[in-house]
């Protein structure tokens, strides 16, 4: 079977660090960041990068549209 | 293959709708009211209806919905959006007409006109956002208040011998011969917020088969006004809003 992998972008600047993402994520691939974006949230990120399938759920949850994401079959 | 070359739009399977323009919402972090208006976003490009697409926006926290997705709007005064949707749909009939409203409009301020615009057979769709407090306000109680549920107003939690029960609109309306679909819904979860987009879809759809209403319970949290984290209440909306706001369809006239 053909391997997923996946990536995000976070638009930290709309994000407002609910964590809803993160949870949602079935790999543990996000976190939320130690920095804060200019409104003072702890923006979402992809701290194991490695393990993101790009199934898009952290997306789909997101309040705030803040996630785009790719994929490639390798 | 490593992230920088996988970010390339040859390989883009989600991104934000162009229907949500840029401005940031209002909303507190993790607020249901923004996957609602991304879906609705999503729906309308989807469906190529954006020139066709009418909203009525409440007065609640969904205020101001009309500043984030780029269609056509109509704010109305708390709780008359059915009122002003019936006239905007009855003017102009091949437009796609929603009301978006709080269970605080709809079900407490607004309860007559939602009954009527039904039972008239109105054919338009209500959004119908359901977090079992007023939001805005600061989290008092409303006639959707769970028993028990704790609010501002309800410090000690909802005492239905003294405070009454609480008001199941979604099954009220179904009874109604004006009305042809009602569901009610949610949007915490992958799976739930996909049957949610596909049952907006549905109601638009039935608006412009002039079948009558639809009502679209969308079942939300509030963490701002529950005072929990938005995770925590997901999990306290499954534990204790589902039990008494279950999922699925009420009605559908296929
Ligand atoms: C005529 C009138 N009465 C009362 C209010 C105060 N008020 C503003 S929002 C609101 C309730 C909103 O609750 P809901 O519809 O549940 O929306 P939410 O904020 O929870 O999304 C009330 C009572 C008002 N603005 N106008
Ligand atoms: S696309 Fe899927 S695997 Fe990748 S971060 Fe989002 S939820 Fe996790
Ligand atoms: S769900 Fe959206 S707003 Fe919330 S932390 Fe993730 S990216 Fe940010
Ligand atoms: S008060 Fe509640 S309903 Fe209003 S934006 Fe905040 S979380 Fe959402």
């Amino acid at each position: 079977m053909a391997k997923l992998k996946g990536a995000i972008v976070v638009n930290t600047e709309r994000c407002k660090g609910c964590d809803l993402c993160v949870v949602a994520c079935p790999s543990e691939v996000l976190a939320l960041s130690n920095d804060a974006n200019s409104k003072g949230y702890n923006f979402s990120f992809m701290e194991r990068e490695d393990n993101c399938t790009g199934c898009a759920a952290c997306a789909n949850v997101c309040p705030d549209a803040c996630i785009t994401v790719y994929r490639v079959k390798l | 293959m490593n992230v920088k070359d996988i970010i390339n739009p040859a390989n883009l399977v989600y991104e934000k709708t162009t229907v949500m323009n840029d401005t940031p919402m209002h909303y507190c972090p993790g607020c249901s009211h923004g996957v609602v208006h991304k879906l609705l976003g999503e729906i309308i490009q989807e469906m190529d209806i954006q020139d066709k697409t009418i909203g009525v926006a409440p007065v609640g926290c969904g205020v101001f919905a009309y500043k984030y997705l780029d269609i056509d709007w109509q704010q109305a005064a708390h709780g008359r959006a059915p009122a002003v949707a019936t006239a905007i749909k009855r003017l102009l009939p091949d437009r796609y007409v929603f009301t978006y409203q709080g269970d605080g409009d709809l079900a407490a301020i607004g309860t007559a006109e939602t009954i009527h615009a039904c039972s008239r057979g109105e054919n338009i769709v209500f959004i119908y956002i359901n977090n079992g407090i007023y939001g805005m306000t600061g989290g008092q109680m409303a006639p959707t208040t769970l028993p028990g549920m704790k609010s501002t107003t309800s410090p000690k939690g909802r005492d239905e011998k003294l405070e009454g029960h609480s008001l199941d609109m979604s099954k009220l309306l179904m009874h109604l011969d004006g009305v042809c679909y009602v569901t009610r819904q949610s949007v915490h979860t992958v799976a739930s917020v996909r049957k949610t987009k596909r049952a907006i879809r549905k109601a638009f759809e039935y608006s412009m088969m002039n079948k009558g209403a639809s009502v679209v319970e969308i079942v939300s949290t509030c963490s701002s006004g529950w005072r929990m984290s938005p995770a925590d209440s997901n999990t306290w909306m499954e534990e204790h809003m589902f039990p008494v706001y279950a999922m699925g369809d009420l009605k559908d006239i296929e």
